[in-house]
């Protein structure tokens, strides 16, 4: 385990001065921007830029489920559509779903479905609708990342956030979050998404060639990917929420601090108001 | 994943045995159930395979044809998957568009096959941006009891492995047929081995109540290089990087017995 990690670090220490297309170093991810809320018909929504993708998320739910026979009576469904906008891509692609499409609304459910407390709605469906405006490789992952934020927006209680990034292999070089040319060009794709906190992968899928070890290696890169991303979505949820974890808790540390001063009387008062 | 409904008791029952180290059906828990390999049993198509894996009945049949390649790749053949699941297979299934199952078991065995570069595709090329083969792989289940990535997975390497497909006279970009036939060259032959998860535990070979029962599965795709080609986790529970660790171990080593299998009872 150590064994493999040193190796990691020498790897990318030399690989560093491999220049990518976009001038980015082999494990950095592309310039990401979320925003939340921009349906504001939507019970929850996210807009993620991530390098060229830009893709909207829409969560519509806990609702009743439609039609009903989908319904699970001892607890809710997780639905997503994944769908790309025929101008997303050029050449046009048609806008009916695709096989692909399909399969990675399925897949998407699988990622975002464990940070879910989905027992806690019988008979019920969670909607999310994910719209690709514009697609640059790596599209299910930034497709996940919205969602998840697009969930927690939508007030949805969550065990986790879930982020996801890609890595792959390119010129030999396992490197991070390929964009579209490079994902044509390269030699192995590994979409993968995580929870940071649960240290979970809830997404893992890959294409190519590559070697055990150099498997290990690109979702150990995949998950350093992820956790960058987790931040930004952080950034994003307390743009608008304006507080955050650590913060809350700061703020609780010293609520908790000026009560030593005020406790004797307060107990008392507790006890009149209980009375 | 299914319309497969299995009891509280059973499904206890499953997991307590699973827990045990040991299965329903008295396998280990990386045994495989018993499989049966035929090839060429069919007449019209190209290449042909049946596998029957305990319960699990597949068939694949490959056949070839003669059409216009993609616009964006005009120099290489086209090689597709197709999985039907037929009405036959299962209680629960129903005429109808193909149902979500199908759609991802085509799609994985069809990366499968084609990340890893199994076939040369510019070898399939027979004028350029005009004609090309399009070879068809269709997977076919007539009996589900689990474990269909698999099957298919074998089935399809068996079937093209065996397949013979016309060879045409190529004259001023016109095609002429010789009436002979060449076989396909498999470059390489991955093999999907689809490892699920019940609880803490991995098994192998997963019946359909045991998937039915289990948390989640990977499946990971293995060439004779011991490559991984291709992996496709599903289920509502996460893995931990060991948990992954753990499986492409399991992986590489039962890669080499399956693929034995796909050959053995020819």
């Amino acid at each position: 385990m150590s064994k493999a990690k040193t190796k990691t670090k020498r790897k990318r220490k030399t690989s560093k001065k491999i220049v990518r297309g976009d001038g980015r170093k082999v494990n950095e991810i592309r310039s990401t921007t979320i925003e939340t809320g921009i349906i504001p018909n939507a019970d929850g929504s996210a807009y993620i830029e991530m390098g060229d993708n830009k893709i909207v998320a829409a969560v519509y739910g806990p609702r009743e489920m439609h039609p009903k026979r989908l319904s699970k009576p001892h607890m809710g469904v997780l639905r997503v559509r994944y769908h790309m906008a025929p101008f997303s891509v050029s050449p046009r692609r048609s806008p009916a779903p695709s096989r692909r499409d399909t399969e990675i609304g399925m897949i998407m459910v699988d990622a975002l479905s464990p940070a879910l407390f989905l027992e806690r709605y019988p008979r019920s469906v969670i909607d999310v609708y994910v719209e690709i405006i514009q697609a640059d490789g790596g599209t299910r992952c930034a497709a996940v990342n919205a969602a998840a934020v697009a969930l927690v927006d939508a007030g949805i209680p969550m065990k986790d956030l879930v982020a996801s990034c890609a890595a792959g292999k390119m010129k030999g070089e396992i490197v991070l979050d390929l964009g579209d040319t490079e994902d044509k060009e390269g030699e192995a794709d590994v979409p993968l998404a995580y929870m940071p906190k649960l240290d979970q992968v809830t997404l893992l899928q890959m294409d190519g060639i590559l070697t055990a070890d150099e498997t290990v290696k690109a979702i150990e890169m995949a998950i350093e990917g992820s956790k960058q991303v987790y931040e930004i979505q952080r950034e994003a949820l307390k743009k608008k929420y304006g507080m955050d974890a650590e913060e809350s808790e700061e703020k609780v540390e010293e609520a908790e601090e000026e009560v030593p001063a005020d406790a004797p009387e307060d107990a008392p008062e507790e006890k009149e108001e209980e009375q | 994943m299914s319309n497969n409904i299995v009891s509280r008791l059973k499904r206890k029952k499953i997991q307590e045995v699973v827990a045990a180290g040991k299965r329903m059906d008295g396998r280990g828990l990386l045994e495989l159930r018993e499989m049966t390999l035929k090839t060429n049993f069919l007449k019209k198509s190209e290449g042909s395979s049946e596998v029957k894996l305990g319960k699990t009945h597949v068939i694949v049949g490959v056949t070839a044809k003669v059409g216009t390649p993609f616009d964006d790749t005009p120099d290489i053949g086209v090689l597709m998957c197709g999985a039907e699941y037929t009405p036959v297979a299962h209680a629960t299934w129903e005429p109808g568009p193909p149902p979500k199952g199908a759609i991802e078991l085509a799609r994985v065995v069809d990366r499968g096959l084609r990340s890893a570069e199994m076939l040369d595709m510019s070898k399939l090329c027979l004028v350029e941006g005009k004609k090309v083969y399009i070879i068809s792989v269709d997977l076919y289940v007539l009996n589900w009891d689990g474990n269909l990535i698999d099957a298919c997975g074998a089935a399809a390497i068996a079937a093209l492995r065996d397949a013979k497909i016309p060879t045409y006279k190529v004259t001023k970009g016109e095609l002429k047929a010789t009436g002979k036939s060449k076989k396909l060259k498999l470059r390489v032959e991955p093999i999907p081995i689809t490892i699920t998860k019940i609880n803490e535990h991995f098994i192998l070979d997963a019946t359909a109540d045991e998937e039915e029962v289990a948390d989640g599965r990977l499946t990971i795709t293995m060439d004779e290089k011991n490559n991984v080609t291709t992996m496709q986790k599903r289920g509502d529970v996460g893995f931990t990087v060991d948990e992954i660790k753990k499986c492409i171990n399991i992986a590489t080593e039962k890669a080499a017995e399956i693929r034995a299998l796909t050959v053995a009872s020819k």
